[in-house]
């Protein structure tokens, strides 16, 4: 088993997340400029800041959807270390007959990458639970399908452990009587339940949330904000990207604040939203209150 | 004990002698479309062949001891197909010419006959070749009268693959004359009233049996056996009974005499022609057509299922290579796609079947069909499952790989299910113009329904009746894969499927 060799000493006091000095570009545009961030298990993290300053980049870098060009990510015990290279991002440039176009070239980038820093992003990844804004739940698989498929294929648990394991985690999100709905079926609300449930299932230690409840009818977002939580009650690290001041204001425990590429200030909320340090964070604040 | 062993060994042995002496077959090709007098199909028995020809091969056949079989060939392709040892001789009014003789040896000739004009029955301003100059005349294609006609300076020749589409383009106006070997104008002539023989027998044309190069032995016998059935006086007598002995013959066979034979087979064939048609019969003849249709829509269909088979399966390979294989290998596969694409399958057909031989590979006329349009829409196939992967947006991947799962296992699992669905329908659009396309294995000895269409219209000259018939056909074909399309979308639809839940 993969696992076996990633795993840490479980010291109560380690860090679950730490990122030293992390790089990224898309092309030429410095995207994330030195982020360095550290975070204790159990904490509920919501990480705001303008369109386009990086916080979605950061996200999807914490679980390797997009590779950092350089610096160092561990997490629950697995760490990724690159120095200074921006190869992968080197497209084909070439036109014509041989121009070589992958469905989903964009999206699973450690092709390029050693076997070493392949095996490691796949055990991260299944350490590492994702909720995305657009839902992305699988339309030809139904509710229990979408949530089993994972553990089934990846792990390779037995059929009636996963779909124990599963049915229990949708009673968990309030969803264990859809089980035979197909998503298109479902409410955006409660298809993000699904999709929290599905990431749940690899039993991560870590969830990310990119703006889960931006693409949701006001009146759905509660629900959804009631698991997370839930899932804080019970221990459940969670970074959560988001744009409702309010949620980041009630449900979290820290409030990052990232500006052009790097992290101004991280605050528990009251702190954040009643006296913010940096002169960028008042500034955006306001516009924000305005 | 061992004696008695012995003689039961030698028995057996002679059993088996017996049986391969017995089984000594010929097997002669023709091509049965548009051919009376040479061979063609019983217009009041459509399965059986009949035909002058088909009388010598029998009488040679009586001669030698041998058995016959008959191949189905494309008029064009007799000759490739006896280089590729398709069969063993060719006998279609293959004319001797120095061209043709430099690829294979030719047999003593059996008949002897010369050119004719053919006119319509009004035109009276066209007797001899002088006359044909400045107009349009049709010819076969490759035949000495279309060399004729290119010896004399302006005429707008005019090449056909059948006397009779040629004949039909007359008496539709689109040629002002016809010239063609005899026989095939005295069969015409003789019930179409509309067209008339006009002006003096032109130059002599020379038929004789094709055989590859190299089978001296095959040829000494059929030459002896022409010579026996010359004398015997049973060459002269089919050669009558078809109304085609003439002057030519009776020099050549140094056989001037009169006889009293009467010309019966052309009689009856006229009296076919010409017979006045009640709805009974008509119909009662369109259905005596049906057991052929069917037996040559199975042809169709067979090679149809296999192809798509081959199509689907080496298409998937093809787009998973190009898309995810390494550059080197993923160019092969662009490199065939559009090469395939970008070529005609008849070119393809003709390549695989008649090109590869001299290469030495040499396949079936069945498994060539198959392998020729199968490769063909792979080809397409490819593309389409290539558009099917694209089409599936980058969040299902991105939602499997952050699952953990490998992008192997993310395409099996999650991605390639959403793709098939998506291209269900322009595969079934392909199955539909694969059945049609089909039809080009005739160029490769291949009956199949287009084919057989060619031949019993151009026997009984109702090219609408048995038309509708053989479009009826195709579209029965056709419908249950369109049906199947339907069922397989909706089985692969991203509703209301339900688990069992086993716990």
């Amino acid at each position: 088993m993969l696992t076996d060799n990633f795993t840490h000493d479980s010291d109560e006091s380690f860090d679950l997340i730490k990122v030293i000095d992390m790089h990224k570009y898309f092309q030429n545009n410095h995207i994330l400029k030195g982020i360095n961030f550290e975070l204790q298990p159990g904490k509920l993290v919501a990480i705001i800041g303008r369109s386009g300053c990086g916080k979605t980049t950061f996200l999807r870098c914490l679980n390797c959807l997009e590779i950092m060009d350089s610096g160092t990510i561990n997490i629950a015990g697995v760490t990724l270390n690159r120095k200074n290279s921006r190869d992968h991002n080197v497209s084909d440039k070439r036109f014509g007959l041989f121009k070589k176009l992958k469905p989903f070239q964009e999206v699973d980038k450690t092709e390029s990458m050693d076997e070493d820093f392949q095996i490691k992003t796949q055990v991260l990844r299944t350490r590492v639970g994702m909720v995305f804004q657009s839902l992305n739940l699988f339309p030809n698989l139904n509710v229990l399908d979408n949530v089993m498929k994972a553990p089934l294929i990846v792990k390779k648990e037995s059929l009636s452990q996963a779909q124990l394991r599963s049915i229990q985690l949708l009673e968990k999100v309030g969803m264990d009587s859809f089980i035979d709905r197909m998503p298109s079926q479902l409410s955006g609300g409660q298809a993000q339940r699904v999709a929290i449930a599905r990431a749940l299932a690899m039993s991560p230690k870590l969830m990310l949330y990119d703006e889960p409840t931006s693409a949701l009818d006001p009146e759905l977002v509660e629900e959804v904000i009631q698991v997370m939580l839930n899932l804080k009650k019970e221990g459940m690290t969670q970074i959560v990207v988001t744009h409702s001041m309010s949620f980041a204001k009630t449900a979290a425990d820290l409030v990052v604040f990232m500006d052009q590429g790097q992290i101004v200030e991280i605050a528990p909320p009251n702190e954040m939203f009643s006296n913010p340090q940096d002169q960028r964070t008042r500034d955006y604040l306001k516009l924000l209150l305005d | 004990m061992k004696l008695k062993f012995q003689i039961i060994i030698i028995f057996l042995l002679a059993l088996v002698s017996l049986e391969a002496q017995s089984k000594k077959k010929i097997r002669f090709a023709a091509d049965a479309e548009g051919n009376a007098p040479y061979i063609y199909q019983n217009p009041n028995n459509p399965k059986e062949l009949i035909g002058f020809e088909m009388d010598i091969v029998k009488a040679l056949c009586d001669q030698m001891g041998y058995e016959y079989e008959f191949v189905q060939n494309q008029w064009d392709g007799l000759v490739p197909g006896l280089l590729r040892d398709d069969y063993d001789i060719a006998i279609n009014g293959i004319e001797v010419t120095k061209e043709r003789e430099r690829v294979v040896d030719f047999s003593a000739s059996y008949y002897r006959t010369f050119e004719q004009i053919l006119v319509k029955n009004d035109r009276n301003d066209i007797f001899t070749l002088e006359d044909l100059r400045g107009k349009k005349v049709g010819a076969l294609k490759s035949s000495v009268a279309e060399k004729i006609l290119q010896s004399v300076h302006g005429i707008k020749l005019l090449s056909y693959d059948a006397e009779v589409s040629a004949i039909a383009d007359m008496e539709n106006d689109r040629l002002d004359a016809v010239l063609l070997d005899h026989p095939i104008a005295l069969y015409n002539a003789g019930w179409n009233t509309k067209i008339k023989m006009v002006g003096k027998p032109i130059g002599e044309v020379v038929y004789g049996i094709a055989i590859k190069k190299g089978r001296e032995d095959l040829l000494f016998e059929i030459n002896e056996a022409l010579k026996q059935i010359t004398k015997s006086g049973k060459l002269r007598e089919i050669l009558q009974t078809w109304n085609m002995w003439n002057y030519i013959m009776a020099v050549y066979s140094q056989d001037p005499s009169e006889s009293n034979i009467s010309p019966d087979k052309y009689q009856t064939y006229i009296k076919a022609q010409t017979k006045d048609f009640t709805w009974k019969d008509y119909l009662a003849r369109q259905i005596s057509y049906l057991p052929q249709f069917g037996e040559a829509a199975i042809v169709t269909m067979e090679i149809s299922l296999l192809s798509m088979v081959v199509a689907i399966l080496l298409g998937l390979i093809l787009a998973l290579v190009r898309v995810y294989a390494p550059k080197p290998i993923s160019i092969l596969a662009i490199l065939y796609i559009e090469i395939i694409r970008g070529t005609p399958l008849l070119i393809q057909l003709f390549f695989i079947y008649y090109a590869l031989p001299s290469l030495g590979i040499k396949i079936s006329p069945y498994f060539a069909a198959v392998a020729g349009l199968g490769m063909n829409y792979a080809a397409y196939e490819a593309e389409n499952y290539r558009a099917g992967l694209f089409a599936v947006p980058k969040g299902q991947m991105e939602a499997a790989i952050s699952l953990g799962m490998t992008r192997g296992q993310a395409l099996r699992h999650i991605i390639i299910p959403q793709a098939v669905r998506l291209v269900i329908p322009p595969i079934t659009n392909d199955f539909i113009s694969l059945l049609k396309d089909s039809s080009l294995v005739s160029v490769i000895t291949m009956v199949e329904l287009t084919k057989l269409y060619g031949q019993i219209s151009n026997a009984n000259f109702d090219y609408i009746g048995t038309g509708l018939i053989v479009a009826a056909i195709y579209l029965l074909l056709g419908f249950p894969f369109v049906r199947l399309s339907q069922v397989l979308e909706k089985r692969y639809t991203f509703e209301n499927r339900k688990n069992k839940v086993i716990v």
